[in-house]
């Protein structure tokens, strides 16, 4: 069994010092459409730590009876039975999200994260490491999507989880929502700018010069 | 024919894949600092959108819509819940089909392509589109319209953020922008450039 500081880096690591977002460019794809609420981030967010938790698992699991010559076939095939269950568990039982989630469920599959982290990790690691290191990248991720919900939410519709905090001028309240936060380009200024906070307090993060 | 128009120009512009459902990011980020590879990624693309959305409208509709299996005796099968896995399996037999036919038959198309062919099978622009394809119901004809549009529309906006990241190498942004930050910007920038076209019907 490893060591607790090693739990608790391949934990933690990914959070800031080793973001799959701000560092890796991994799994941008699917997610950024989905931060206009923080109700639907809060499911994608939960939905794909679940699935690079287990994908990692199994295919660490499995690791050494993979062929390497169609390991991919594997991966993938594992990663999209998982997020079969997913997507039927989220159309049984919250319908209405899984609508305004479409097809962006679906996407977790060719979400680099996922496969990333398998490829990277879990093809070499034991099976509870890799599980932790599945649950790590799923908060990394996280994190800049909450991030990035909640400014969108909050200062482009004036509320949090659908309940309104500030009162909207349209309705008789103080606060001019900022239209521009509800379209999709504002995700990469927030992105953007969430990296620059970060590279500005982990200097060794910063890109050299070409 | 005015609706296959007015469905080709929205898919390149108004719902442009890249920029208005940030699918295929991860390459569109990575692959767009030359102008050139990013042209050869584009008609990559273009390629094979063009070829799996059909493709893929055709096995939904055969095999695993609800009934579809009507002609094989199966009137109340509904595999429909298999889609993800098929999806993903039609697109990599067909990414791996294209890349041998091209070995084969057009040399000089292949050595052009031939790095990002593997590449694309997890592209997020290829699946989505696919998924777009099921959810809006489209037709034979539509998805071919669908496939080649979006594609159209992914290869413009990869070309357009290659030569702006080109120009942006003399600029001299803060060391905590430097690289992905100002790529994130950009793409930010040109998606507003792009959000002009909304509300255009035809």
């Amino acid at each position: 069994m490893a060591s607790a500081k090693e739990v608790k880096e391949v934990l933690f690591g990914p959070i800031f010092a080793n973001n799959p977002i701000a560092l890796q460019i991994l799994g941008i794809c699917s997610a950024l459409a989905v931060t206009s609420k923080m109700e639907n981030t809060v499911v994608m967010c939960i939905a794909l730590t679940l699935v690079t938790a287990f994908s990692n698992l199994f295919i660490s699991i499995i690791r050494n009876h993979i062929p390497s010559s169609v390991r991919i076939i594997v991966q993938m095939t594992i990663i999209a039975s998982l997020v079969i269950v997913v997507d039927q568990v989220l159309r049984a039982y919250a319908y209405s999200i899984a609508k305004e989630l479409s097809v962006f469920v679906g996407l977790i599959i060719t979400n680099c994260i996922v496969m990333g982290r398998a490829e990277a990790y879990a093809m070499k690691s034991p099976p509870m490491l890799s599980f932790l290191d599945g649950i790590g990248n799923g908060l990394g991720y996280s994190v800049v999507l909450l991030t990035v919900g909640f400014v969108r939410e909050l200062f482009g519709s004036g509320s949090l989880f659908g309940y309104q905090i500030m009162s909207l001028a349209s309705e008789g309240g103080w606060y001019q929502p900022i239209g521009l936060l509800v379209l999709p380009p504002s995700a990469f200024f927030i992105i953007g700018g969430f990296i620059w906070v970060l590279r500005t307090f982990r200097t060794e993060q910063v890109e050299p010069k070409e | 024919m005015e609706a296959y128009i007015s469905l080709f120009i929205k898919s390149i512009f108004v719902e442009n894949l890249a920029l208005s459902f940030f699918l295929g990011m991860c390459t569109f980020l990575a692959v767009s600092k030359k102008v050139t590879t990013a042209f050869g990624l584009g008609v990559a693309v273009i390629v094979v959108l063009g070829i799996s959305v059909p493709a893929n409208n055709l096995v939904y509709h055969n095999i695993l819509a609800p009934g579809a299996l009507d002609w094989a005796g199966f009137p109340d099968a509904d595999l429909s819940f298999l889609r993800f896995l098929t999806f993903i399996g039609v697109i990599a037999a067909l990414v791996q089909i294209l890349e041998m036919a091209l070995d084969k038959y057009v040399p000089a198309l292949y050595n052009a392509l031939g790095i990002f062919l593997p590449l694309i099978t997890v592209n997020c622009a290829i699946f989505g589109g696919v998924s777009f394809m099921v959810e809006r119901d489209y037709t034979f004809t539509e998805s071919v319209v669908y496939g080649i549009g979006g594609g159209v529309g992914w290869a413009l906006a990869i070309v357009a953020l290659a030569a702006v990241r080109e120009k942006l190498k003399y600029a001299d942004v803060p060391d905590g922008l430097r690289g992905l930050g100002i790529t994130f910007m950009s793409v930010g920038l040109i998606g507003l450039g792009f959000m002009s076209f909304s509300g255009i019907s035809l």
